[in-house]
């Protein structure tokens, strides 16, 4: 009788996993598992939307990698970001959540100060800032030149186009800023105080103590700035659109990645294959590109014992 | 503890030479880390100042390389209000970040609460799905979504393909609600069970209440996206500007206003302030998100 009991009771402890789980279950099987199968399966397949789709094989692949000519200028951007734009944000980041644990008068405010651009909605911001850092009338370029200083082109220059954006990057620098404070508190004081006896310097101090302490947030926030950097989609979208004049409408097509394919990324692929060239099947195979590329990073991130983030307890 | 190493016996008797030092040497670091704060506050604060004083210009100054207004033309914001649709994205936003809102935390706390509390096989698998498809870019899955919802259900040109998947429990909630519920002891959900409560009725008499600073914090981050999103309705809501959300709308506001700097920067501010107020009234819940998010395993 006590196994039918044990029985009974483990088949009532799944059912109720299984119903606490549900919600997630059902929305990753339709928002998920389906549209990924058919992702794949598209992948294959030459499909405009309108006429059935038929099966061209790797056809797809190989106008994706060998003929369109957004393609690699758009994985070199996304490079330059990841290399560039992720590492100046880590840089950034630390900096200003080291400088926000020193400052003793009026730590509130700062940190609200500080914080207060993440907040703003990305298509506001990238608004914003396309006209602060407007060559012609931008009040950025107004006070560069009045202390003598030659003004970028910024969003209107492919040179300066990604560093523009850049600068945008860093001005949201808030959640890291939060995230690295609060490792840096962490950070166990004796630490310092015997670091201190031994006669270390400022230098050896953050080298051999400070840095140590807070690898695994420093990888946390490389990860996720990679996978950001992958993501980033709005804004040089709206960077592009609004520098290049060209607005949104009936028969006006954005040329992607303006100016001269400077601001192109993966994302902005998808949504131009797909959804402006009707061209479905190509969409899909940068859509996969996008996906291996993500996962890895992902598994990168949880791959480390007891590092990032922890599945276990 | 570290106290008496600290304070050394000689701590009364005044300024001695290497006190002085001292003492000089804190004074200077006080002014180079607070200068270094103003130098970083000015790069943080400044941008929201100019798009202001911009808001404020008149039409031929907003073109001009002015940085104050000569005249506070506030009738500016009162124009933005009156261009055609600017009422309607404010209506479609605050229902898709309403209703998302409350459909993603209502779903999400469940599944939340199963990862943090439930011992079962499978269920670091689980979580590792959880936090891989918070790490996965929408474009990933947008086009059999998007033939889904536009070709099947014929729900393209309305905002329902954004919200209904929020009742199906979203991947950064779960994550972050995970991590708030693993902080609740133990104890009290045995100490629940023992007074003969069932998994539903300890989840919403004991867990719920404790863990309501991290629904905060879901609930913000929630709305804030759906504040924010420009994919979603770009894909969906595009070919109906009846459905158009702020964030969607504001850069074709630019092309109505094609010149217009001054009014592009007003309806700039009015859709940032929302996101700016609520956060004065919930800062800490949204600190302690993005800590959580970060930080504790």
């Amino acid at each position: 009788m006590s196994t039918i009991t044990l029985a009974s009771k483990r088949r009532r402890s799944a059912l109720r996993t299984f119903a606490f789980m549900s919600p997630w279950l059902i929305g990753f099987a339709v928002f998920f598992a389906y549209p990924m199968i058919s992702t794949i399966y598209f992948s294959f397949m030459h499909y405009d939307g309108f006429k059935p789709p038929t099966w061209v094989g790797t056809k797809n692949w190989t106008y994706v990698f060998e003929s369109y000519p957004y393609f690699w200028p758009a994985l070199r951007n996304t490079l330059w970001l990841v290399v560039i734009m992720v590492s100046l944000r880590v840089l950034f980041g630390l900096g200003i959540g080291m400088l926000i644990t020193k400052i003793k008068t009026g730590t509130g405010v700062f940190r609200t100060l500080f914080y207060l651009p993440y907040l703003a909605p990305p298509v506001a911001a990238t608004m914003a800032f396309a006209f602060l850092l407007n060559p012609g009338t931008g009040p950025v370029n107004s006070m560069l030149e009045k202390i003598g200083i030659p003004a970028p082109g910024w969003f209107n220059d492919p040179t300066w186009s990604k560093p523009a954006l850049t600068l945008l990057a860093l001005w949201g620098i808030g959640d890291l800023m939060v995230i690295f404070m609060a490792a840096l508190l962490d950070v166990p004081k004796e630490q310092y105080e015997a670091a201190e006896l031994d006669g270390a310097s400022a230098w050896q101090r953050f080298r051999f103590v400070t840095l140590p302490n807070i690898s695994p947030i420093v990888m946390f926030a490389v990860v996720t700035g990679v996978i950001q950097a992958m993501q980033f989609y709005t804004q040089p979208l709206i960077a592009g659109k609004v520098a290049s004049g060209v607005i949104q409408g009936a028969g006006t097509q954005f040329e992607p990645g303006y100016p001269e394919k400077s601001t192109l990324t993966l994302p902005q692929l998808v949504y131009n294959l797909g959804f402006q060239r009707f061209d479905y099947g190509s969409a899909c195979v940068v859509a996969l590109v996008l996906f291996v590329l993500s996962m890895a990073f992902t598994a990168f991130l949880m791959r480390r014992r007891g590092g990032l983030i922890q599945a276990g307890d | 503890m570290t106290q008496v190493l600290d304070r050394p016996v000689e701590l009364k008797t005044p300024a001695s030479p290497a006190e002085r030092t001292a003492r000089r040497k804190a004074l200077l670091e006080w002014i180079a880390v607070h200068s270094l704060g103003v130098a970083a506050a000015l790069f943080f604060t400044l941008p929201f100042v100019f798009v202001f004083l911009t808001s404020l210009m008149s039409d031929s100054q907003a073109l001009s390389r002015d940085l104050i207004p000569h005249t506070w033309e506030w009738a500016n914001y009162k124009k933005v209000f009156d261009t055609p649709g600017f009422l309607t994205w404010w209506k479609n936003t605050l229902i898709y970040a309403g209703l998302g809102t409350v459909l993603s935390v209502v779903s999400s706390i469940p599944v939340a609460y199963a990862l943090a509390k439930f011992r079962f096989r499978g269920r670091n698998l689980s979580l590792m799905l959880v936090i891989s498809m918070m790490m996965l870019p929408p474009q990933v899955v947008i086009i059999p979504m998007y033939l889904f919802w536009a070709k099947q259900l014929d729900l393209s040109g309305t905002l329902w393909p954004l919200i209904i998947p929020m009742a199906f429990g979203d991947a950064f909630s779960i994550f972050l609600l995970r991590q708030f519920l693993m902080t609740i002891p133990n104890e009290y959900l045995d100490a629940a069970k023992v007074d003969g409560c069932g998994d539903l009725r300890t989840l919403l008499k004991v867990v719920l209440p404790m863990a309501k600073p991290g629904i905060a914090a879901v609930a913000l981050f929630q709305f804030f996206y759906a504040w924010n999103d420009y994919f979603g309705p770009q894909i969906y809501a595009s070919e109906n500007p009846g459905a158009w959300t702020l964030s969607y709308g504001l850069e074709s506001f630019k092309g109505m206003h094609h010149t217009d700097w001054n009014l592009t920067m007003a309806a700039t501010v009015l859709v940032m302030a929302p996101v700016i107020l609520v956060f004065f009234f919930a800062q800490k819940a949204f600190v302690e998100g993005v800590t959580l998010t970060g930080v504790k395993g």
